[in-house]
């Protein structure tokens, strides 16, 4: 059996870890535990790309890991710690949904990935089509979090922790032209620039960073 | 030759990004507008060159042919004319305070770099740049959405800003698993994302991988073309934002979503295996139409009134591409350079108005023929044309999609006959209220620019009444190319 070698049964597992730490991510009813959860989503990112690094022996992707660990697992959950503690909004966080049915939401969100992905790649190679059905989970509990938090910090790690799923795609696609890589990056760093110009921004202007807050604004209404 | 046009091509991208970095530090309004105006006018002339030099062989990250060619030097005129409208419209701006001289200097930086962003979109060869260029389109379009900063203003950029982002997403992940679907008959690393590469192989591809990819792709770009069921970021980005930002959102960003679509649309009907894209899309076109026609009946503010239009118009555009065939592909792309054109006249002039009058509600809109008439008769064109009378050109473009859907699927051109005679209705209930009756709200004289405003309906009148024969021809062409 070929294909259960090291390498396989390694990826295997970081890309299973990723899909179990979006598990954790969505019962997290605190903004410090769920950032420490993301770096933590984030550092396993980081193995998993540096590990695709070194099967696929592609160079370039250790930049890629790289980018990982100290933009995603360092520096943002240490900026965003201080935002959070700078608002003094390191309560709760206001779910929209409870906590029983997002988990069952996000089994079901698995499931659907894994039967779509796994019967649709029926031919291409095994590590790829495992790889790409996990990363259609980890990208789907992203947009759960999303989803189904109130709080504009929660969401935008839930949008990080999506962009985390969109690597590991990307990355287990072998041979993926390193443009894309970059531009994965890159669109992180900018989200974050835009994101950090709007939480100063609704700072600013209202007293939460609660997006619900914004919500009586809506034109039709006034 | 080949270097002429790979000039041509280097000017429609390099006068953008260098005017937006030196647009960045310029101060002054005078000065600022006007160069932006005269980079607009540059970019547009550039791209107007694109006809007369010889194209370059397809590279691995540009391409010009037919197609990109109508796109490009549409998104580069109606930008050119925008400018010519933002300058008057940000000199009012900056009298009433809502913008400050750095906020205005963001602003015109912004501009230049989302005509980048969308003229990158256009050229790009490269499925991976492609998207790179859409993202940059859309979140320089979130930075202007947001640039009042009022509480609204915050709302719909959040908003936009994370529909978006699921839209950017959704798109990524498409493109991944076409670069997957490639990979084993292209083989490894670039050429597995170079369209043209793609489409010559396409038939060979793993049809049920390309079919979850196409499903993906609709998705993302599909909400950046402001489909029904994913279209809610739109109205409040329109209403929300700076109005020039919200005629180019309307007649360029959409396109530039479309124009994705199409490229992946076309690659996939080279697969015969894979599912055929035109139902998925022909229904959610229709869908949209419906769903947008009830929603205009509801609307309070004039430019979210114009914002659901423009939905239905989208809807009306992809049902054209998602019926196919030469007569509904000519018309879904006359349709959208007059949808363009229209939509972006109409923003103008509601510009204007709204700045007047000072609000946006359409109740304290009154009598505009009265007070303000080149403003008043201006609006009225404009929808009169938007909402498909002849002899305008969009009602030929609907007749055209109509009528050819009508010779293959009766049932369907009846329910989008449905659709437009429902936004008709609604659109001809409040044109009467907002240009006639009473007049109400300031009659304060319009320092307005005219010029962009009917320059575009002209073009609209001509186009109802006579098509020139090049005009027709390349059309049918680049609706040939499109299957």
């Amino acid at each position: 059996m070929q294909m259960h070698s090291l390498s396989f049964d390694v990826s295997h597992t970081l890309a299973g870890g990723l899909v179990l730490i979006s598990f954790m991510m969505l019962y997290q009813d605190r903004l410090y535990s769920l950032l420490n959860v993301f770096a933590l989503h984030a550092l396993v990112l980081t193995l998993s790309v540096a590990w695709q690094a070194y099967v696929q022996n592609a160079p370039h992707l250790y930049i890629t890991a790289a980018i990982a660990l100290v933009f995603k697992a360092i520096v943002i959950p240490v900026a965003l710690h201080r935002i959070v503690k700078q608002l003094g909004i390191h309560r709760d966080i206001e779910s929209a949904v409870g906590i029983g049915p997002t988990m069952l939401a996000g089994m079901a969100l698995v499931a659907l990935s894994m039967v779509l992905m796994l019967r649709v790649t029926a031919e291409a190679d095994p590590l790829a089509r495992e790889d790409l059905a996990f990363a259609l989970s980890v990208v789907l509990l992203g947009l759960l979090v999303m989803v189904t938090r109130r709080n504009a910090v929660s969401q935008v790690v839930g949008f990080m922790s999506l962009e985390n799923g969109l690597v590991l795609a990307a990355t287990g696609a072998k041979g993926m032209p390193l443009v894309v890589e970059i531009s994965v990056a890159f669109s992180i760093l900018i989200a974050f620039i835009v994101i950090g110009i709007f939480l100063f921004r609704i700072r600013e202007r209202f007293d939460s960073v609660d997006v619900s807050a914004l919500d009586d604004y809506r034109g039709e209404h006034r | 030759m080949s270097v002429a046009s790979f000039d041509s091509i280097a000017a429609v991208l390099l006068i953008p990004i260098g005017s937006a970095a030196l647009l960045a530090v310029l101060p002054g309004y005078r000065l600022t507008a006007r160069l932006n105006v005269v980079a607009s006018l540059a970019t547009f002339l550039a791209a107007l060159s694109l006809f007369v030099v010889d194209r370059p062989e397809p590279g691995p990250y540009v391409l010009v042919d037919d197609l990109n060619i109508v796109f490009i030097v549409l998104n580069t005129f109606v930008g050119f004319t925008t400018s010519i409208f933002s300058a008057s419209y940000i000199a009012h701006e900056l009298e009433t305070g809502r913008l400050t001289p750095v906020y205005l200097r963001f602003y015109h930086a912004m501009y230049q770099t989302m005509m980048f962003g969308m003229n990158l979109a256009f050229v790009s060869n490269n499925i991976g740049l492609m998207w790179v260029a859409v993202e940059i389109a859309t979140l320089t379009t979130v930075l202007m959405v947001g640039i009042y900063r009022t509480h609204a203003a915050l709302e719909a950029a959040w908003k936009y800003f994370i529909l978006g982002s699921v839209g950017i997403a959704f798109a990524l992940f498409g493109t991944i698993l076409v670069y997957m679907a490639a990979r084993p008959i292209v083989g490894e690393g670039q050429d597995g994302m170079v369209w043209t590469i793609l489409i010559q192989h396409a038939a060979n591809f793993d049809p049920a991988l390309l079919n979850v990819a196409f499903i993906f792709l609709f998705l993302g770009y599909g909400t950046k073309v402001g489909l029904a069921p994913l279209h809610a970021w739109l109205p409040d980005a329109h209403a929300e934002g700076p109005t020039p930002i919200s005629a180019v959102l309307s007649g360029l960003l959409l396109n530039v979503a479309l124009y994705a679509l199409l490229r992946f649309k076309i690659l996939l009907a080279a697969n015969p295996a894979a599912i055929a894209p035109g139902p998925l899309m022909a229904t959610i076109g229709l869908i949209s139409v419906i769903f947008a026609a009830f929603m205009l009946y509801r609307r309070r503010d004039i430019k979210r009134l114009f914002a659901y239009s423009s939905i239905e118009h989208m809807g009306i555009i992809v049902f054209a591409f998602g019926m196919g065939g030469p007569l509904a592909n000519f018309a879904g792309l006359l349709h959208m350079v007059m949808h363009s054109l229209t939509k972006s006249a109409i923003f103008y002039a509601v510009g204007h108005i709204s700045q007047i009058k000072g609000t946006q509600r359409i109740s304290r809109i009154r009598g505009l023929t009265v007070t303000h008439p080149a403003l008043g008769w201006g609006l009225i064109v404009g929808v009169v044309a938007i909402a498909g009378l002849p002899p305008l050109g969009i009602f030929m473009s609907e007749f055209l999609v109509v009528s050819s859907t009508f010779a293959r699927a009766p049932l369907l051109a009846i329910a989008l006959v449905f659709g437009l005679l429902l936004a008709f209705g609604a659109l001809t209930l409040r044109l009467t209220s907002i240009a006639f009756g009473e007049p109400r709200g300031s009659t304060a004289s319009a320092q307005a620019s005219y010029v962009p405003m009917f320059a575009h309906l002209s073009l609209v009148l001509i186009a109802g009444i006579y098509l020139p024969a090049p005009f027709v021809a390349w059309f049918q062409h680049v609706a040939r190319l499109l299957g």
